[in-house]
């Protein structure tokens, strides 16, 4: 049973990480940078849990703003290049926020123990959910909820005007500038909130796991965190989340039992789900089949 | 004292490398008009409204909109200021709706004055009587939740000038709107810039199709080789001879 709790965690807090690279990549942005923002708000919820003593949330809200505000620094200079330089420099971001962790040490005496990040051994010992007497059960549910008020809150900003002026600037950043567009101010804002979302994720991924390190946070993490949202579809938010159980609980933990072979799998199944659906597991056509499915004959009336 | 033009170009250049693309030009749209500029390919006729439009920036000269000079301005700043234009190889948002591509491109500065939450957050109810006019005039409503991308040609080349036109322009650039539409749809094209201009919108039109020029410009002007060679109206333009050797040919060719 906890085997699938633990599961069903990974996945709410990957969900999490490819709703953050979901924003960015919607203005048609490749960023590789989304494992620092979420390396940065794990360390810091952490850090704001186990030595300043804080309530778990309030350390997660502003875990998910220093995120996104070193979002929003990186942006500016980040987003003057475009496709592979902005893949390399975001990528150049996302290691030198893993090194910065793997040499900073900040630890505190607490009797016997030593608490804080501590270099290349990480920062153990982040034990509010236990001590605090929280069943992995409550994790599960907490994490969830998280994962449910952040897609409904992505939600609402795709059908607001918000989602169309991000997409048009990611099909066509001339044709955006042309009517009237500011796309520099847009794609740092999507680079902002990605980075908010990613700090609510790591700042989680810190708290269930009680153990983070450097190493946990490096390109292959950041190359996940895309996979979802690209894998998933851009049509709406559940692809990502799709795309989430599908890679964490099927290709990774399903396949198993094939030992090595794993690995090999993993990669061929991609490519085929890639060359299946090329727009993504769950795209516009297969939600609009969806909707009249659930909903016949509403297809027309809104906008 | 004669009225401010609404937009002014004071001895504009623009060259890349050595290539002279626009060479010194010195044009005024009057509020009210349809000023087309012809010429032959290459003479400059899409530079200048990239100039215009701030696709980049100037070698020489400045840029002039109802009095205020926006040479320097980004693209989309001057869009709220009040210059909207279109493509002469269409650019939709291909996988937005019809109803969609309107809804971005509302960025006039009175759409801007309007708030930033009901701007930015309102959904798509908070613009249904502007879109849906706009769509209603361009024949595009009953395509309203199309993908853009899935139009067929001659409702591309609306769906454009209705995008352009949702931006609420005091002066619209139009880059050969009649591109590759047959004769019926130029009629419309033809009905429709009228329709937009007797709205108090003024209008720069490039265009190649000469029988719509003659028709609907007040004012023509000729660029050849990045410089203009005459300016006036059609008929003084049609009788030039300058302009027949350069561009529209001699009656014996004809």
């Amino acid at each position: 049973m906890d085997f699938y709790l633990g599961l069903i965690q990974i996945i709410g807090v990957h969900t999490l990480l490819g709703l953050s690279a979901y924003c960015v990549l919607l203005t048609g942005q490749v960023s590789l940078a989304q494992a620092g923002f979420f390396a940065v708000g794990a360390y810091v919820a952490g850090m704001l849990t186990v030595l300043a003593q804080w309530p778990l949330i309030p350390a997660l809200a502003v875990a998910a703003l220093v995120s996104g505000a070193v979002a929003c620094a990186v942006g500016f200079p980040a987003l003057r290049v475009k496709g592979l330089m902005l893949v390399v420099a975001t990528v150049a971001f996302g290691e030198a926020v893993r090194l910065f962790f793997f040499n900073f040490t900040y630890q505190i005496q607490a009797g016997t123990l030593h608490l804080g990040p501590h270099g290349a051994e990480g920062f153990r010992q982040i034990r509010y959910f236990p001590e605090n007497g929280w069943s992995t059960l409550d994790v599960v549910l907490f994490i969830w909820t998280v994962v449910a008020l952040v897609m409904a809150g992505l939600w609402w900003l795709d059908h607001s005007r918000v989602g169309a002026v991000l997409r048009a600037v990611g099909e066509d950043e001339l044709a955006a500038q042309s009517v009237g567009i500011n796309i520099t101010a847009v794609k740092v804002s999507a680079m902002t909130v990605g980075g908010f979302i990613a700090g609510i994720g790591g700042g989680i991924f810190a708290h269930y796991t009680t153990h983070i390190e450097h190493a946990q946070f490096g390109v292959v993490l950041a190359t996940f965190a895309i996979a979802y949202p690209i894998l998933g579809g851009l049509s709406n938010v559940f692809g990502t989340l799709l795309a989430a159980v599908f890679i964490q609980g099927f290709l990774i933990e399903g396949l198993r039992f094939m030992g090595d072979w794993r690995n090999l799998l993993f990669g061929g199944l991609i490519v085929l789900a890639m060359n299946v659906r090329p727009r993504g597991l769950l795209d516009a056509g297969t939600t609009r089949a969806l909707r009249r499915l659930f909903a016949p004959g509403k297809e027309r009336s809104g906008a | 004292m004669p009225e401010v033009p609404v937009l002014e170009l004071k001895d504009v250049s623009k060259h890349f490398g050595g290539v002279r693309a626009v060479d010194g030009v010195d044009l005024a749209v009057a509020r009210g008009e349809i000023l087309a500029l012809i010429g032959p390919n290459g003479s400059g006729k899409s530079t200048i409204v990239n100039l215009i439009c701030g696709l980049f920036p100037l070698t020489a000269g400045r840029i002039v909109l109802d009095g205020a000079d926006i040479s320097d301005m980004p693209m989309h700043a001057r869009v709220s200021g009040g210059v909207a234009r279109t493509f002469q190889n269409i650019r939709l948002f291909g996988q937005l709706t019809v109803w969609q591509n309107l809804w971005v491109a509302q960025n006039s500065g009175e759409q801007r004055r309007q708030g930033f939450g009901r701007r930015w957050f309102g959904g798509s109810r908070s613009a249904r009587g502007e879109v849906e006019r706009t769509l209603e005039f361009f024949d595009l409503a009953h395509k309203s939740n199309e993908l853009a991308a899935n139009l067929a040609f001659g409702e591309q080349r609306r769906l454009e000038f209705a995008r352009a036109l949702s931006a609420k322009p005091a002066l619209l650039l139009l880059d050969e709107p009649a591109a590759g539409m047959n004769a019926e749809e130029i009629d419309q094209l033809d009905n429709r810039i009228r329709k937009v201009r007797d709205d108090g919108v003024t209008i720069l039109l490039i265009e190649h199709h000469m029988e719509l020029v003659m028709s609907i410009a007040d004012r023509i002007a000729v660029l050849n080789f990045g410089r203009k060679i005459a300016e006036g109206t059609p008929a003084s333009v049609q009788a030039n001879p300058v302009v027949r050797e350069a561009y529209l040919g001699t009656p014996e060719q004809v």
